[in-house]
């Protein structure tokens, strides 16, 4: 055998560490340059100015306004996250049962709004749900109510919108894992003497485990974090980290208390990353043929 | 143990869109038989199983088991037992866990699944693995565990879909016989898929062979190598030399007739059915072939060495003809141009319509 060579291969299947490199340096650059050096600016701002302090992060703890958008953010995106996961995981079964021309159509369902802009989304819901919005006059026209309801500025309304715009990142990942397993398992289950259902339930259910758990994810992470949607649904009454971040920002040129709520954020993100890796960890231990 | 049933399928039709996968397939399995359907690719043998399995349901036709009609019923309830190509052993669950799971459909107690299972591992000769994952195990052990699980329960009826074709060929031959082994023993009628007719041949009682959704000839191994009953069957099962001709006058099924070969010489052979005057198909297996001090003219192309045994393709006037010889004759020596002549046994030769 000759010597492997240890250029960049262009078209081969393997770099060598300086061609990777080469490959992956303008998307890390980026990543330095507008992710990894704000947040740490922000960060130390939150923490080290002008003397190491904590003072800051006990406020987003001690005042109760600001525990109360912490707990309600947490809560919200939960709520979307569960939505989503009933909403989805019958869609995303469905397509990976379909094919052709069928499939197409469910993926271009999933996907179109994926391309339209959130602003156009959130404000379609705006439209929907207002005092004179189309679902209140659908409803007096049908005199199911006397007066208009107030569906706009609650929390049902920011989580019914939010999980709507984020559906796609529920169905994608279970879609992904729903198609990968193949339909004999539940052939074999049934001729083994199950139901369809009990079919579902011990061996179709368990094996889509890992995409349930990667979309709870990430679509938990989205909401966390998430700030058209739940700044125009919500308003004032409802609102998240995200929008308390933005007015210590903007309005209040509060740099340090902001750079503490994004600080709490991160570390929550952080820890749910790290139990979800565990988790996977442990299927691909388990699973796997 | 339950006792075997019988299987019998009558004029089975299935139509996928303009093509007939299966057309009027009668098959009658006997309780505590061995029946393996083999065919090329397309010819619709996994489509009949899949009908018998209930996981397809056939245009036409009807499937009893043990006198119970099943034509269309759901697979659940038809209590058959089935190993399939791929293992399809449930990969988060334990080998023993797989094992169980039929039991635990039919809510047996835990206690009595576990001590069955167990019982069941041990009669595949995997007693001691039941605590491992699918993945932990290899190719052979994964299609033993499958097997477990599909006798745990004790069906009437044991379905095969190419259980072996994903193993190598050593483990493919061990598990050959330990199937046909485990079928005698527990006496249960097992209907088998192969496109491999060795496998077939060794495996099974009767074969089925099928070809573009016909059953072509069902018989015993010996009587399907021996008497082959249409050209395909010849052609598919061993090794055979076609060739074409014209009889003289017609022949009855059995009888000998005397055919005219294309390129020169006469041969005389068994009709494998009612044969008029005119064109008609000699088939002769090589090993029948005996070279000659008079016969069909014959030149000796190329002797081809296997050891046990050599092969030599000849020149005629009329296709090539491949003859196989013993080590232990002469003739395995002949040059490349030798002049011959060809000779066989006319009941070792048999005619088919052109």
């Amino acid at each position: 055998m000759s010597a492997r060579p240890s250029t960049l291969l262009l078209g081969g299947r393997r770099y060598s560490p300086a061609g990777s490199l080469l490959l992956a340096a303008p998307f890390f650059l980026i990543l330095l340059l507008a992710f990894v050096l704000p947040l740490l600016m922000l960060l130390r701002e939150s923490a080290f100015v002008p003397a190491p302090n904590l003072t800051h992060y006990a406020r987003v703890f001690e005042q109760p306004a600001y525990l109360r958008i912490l707990l309600r953010t947490l809560r919200i995106a939960a709520e979307a996250t569960v939505i989503t996961l009933l909403l989805g995981y019958p869609l995303a079964w469905l397509m990976s049962r379909s094919r052709g021309w069928r499939l197409a159509l469910l993926l271009a369902c999933v996907l179109l709004p994926l391309w339209t802009s959130v602003l156009v989304r959130t404000y379609a819901w705006l439209v929907l749900l207002q005092r004179d919005g189309v679902v209140n006059q659908i409803l007096m026209e049908l005199h199911v109510i006397a007066a208009p309801l107030t569906l706009l500025y609650t929390e049902g309304a920011v989580v019914l919108a939010m999980a709507h715009v984020l559906l796609p990142f529920m169905v994608l990942p279970l879609y992904s894992t729903l198609r990968a397993i193949p339909e004999d398992y539940a052939r074999a289950a049934r001729m083994l003497g199950a139901s369809d259902f009990a079919a579902f339930r011990e061996v179709v259910l368990p094996l889509s485990m890992p995409g349930a758990a990667s979309g709870c994810l990430l679509v938990f992470l989205l909401s966390l974090g998430f700030f058209v949607t739940p700044a125009l649904i919500g308003g004032p009454q409802q609102k998240m980290l995200a929008t308390l971040v933005q007015q210590q920002v903007t309005e209040l040129l509060n740099w340090p208390f902001a750079g503490a709520i994004v600080g709490v954020l991160l570390l929550i993100v952080l820890v749910l990353v790290a139990v979800f890796n565990r988790l996977v960890r442990l299927d691909r231990f388990v699973g796997q043929a | 143990m339950t006792e075997a049933a019988a299987i019998a399928v009558r004029g089975l039709t299935k139509r996928f869109g303009p093509v007939t996968a299966v057309d009027r397939v009668d098959l009658h399995v006997a309780a505590g038989e061995f029946l393996a359907l083999l065919g090329p690719s397309g010819s619709g043998k996994t489509t009949i199983l899949m009908n018998i399995a209930g996981f397809d349901y056939p245009d036409a036709g009807s499937i009893t088991v043990g006198g119970r009609d099943v034509t269309f019923l759901p697979p659940q309830r038809r209590e058959l037992g089935m190993v399939f190509q791929r293992y399809t052993l449930f990969p988060h669950m334990s080998g023993a866990e797989n094992v169980a799971f039929p039991l635990k459909m039919r809510r047996i107690p835990r206690a009595e699944r576990e001590r069955r299972a167990l019982e069941a591992l041990e009669t595949v000769r995997l007693g001691g693995l039941g605590d491992r994952r699918p993945s932990q195990l290899s190719g052979g052990q994964q299609q033993r565990v499958a097997l477990a699980r599909a006798i745990v329960y004790r069906p009437q009826v044991l379905l095969m879909d190419e259980p072996l074709s994903a193993l190598d060929k050593n483990l493919r031959e061990e598990m050959q016989i330990e199937i046909k082994h485990l079928q005698r023993a527990l006496g249960i009628t097992v209907v088998f898929v192969t496109h491999d007719q060795t496998e077939a041949l060794t495996m099974a009682d009767r074969v089925s062979v099928l070809d573009g959704g016909r059953l072509q000839q069902i018989g015993s191994p010996k009587e399907l190598y021996e008497r082959p009953e249409t050209a395909f069957v010849a052609g598919f099962i061993g090794e055979t030399n076609f060739w074409n001709g014209t009889l003289s006058a017609p022949a009855a099924p059995g009888e000998i007739g005397r055919i005219m070969l294309e390129g020169g010489g006469e041969a005389e052979a068994v009709a494998s059915c009612a044969l008029p005057a005119g064109p008609a198909r000699l088939a002769v297996r090589p090993e029948r072939i005996r070279l000659a001090p008079a016969g069909v003219a014959a030149t000796v192309k190329e002797a081809i060495y296997a050891g046990n045994v050599t092969t030599l393709i000849l020149r005629t006037g009329g296709p090539e003809l491949r003859v196989r010889l013993a080590a232990s004759d002469p003739a395995c020596a002949a040059a490349p141009g030798t002049a011959t002549a060809l000779a066989w046994s006319p009941a070792d030769a048999r005619l088919y319509p052109a």
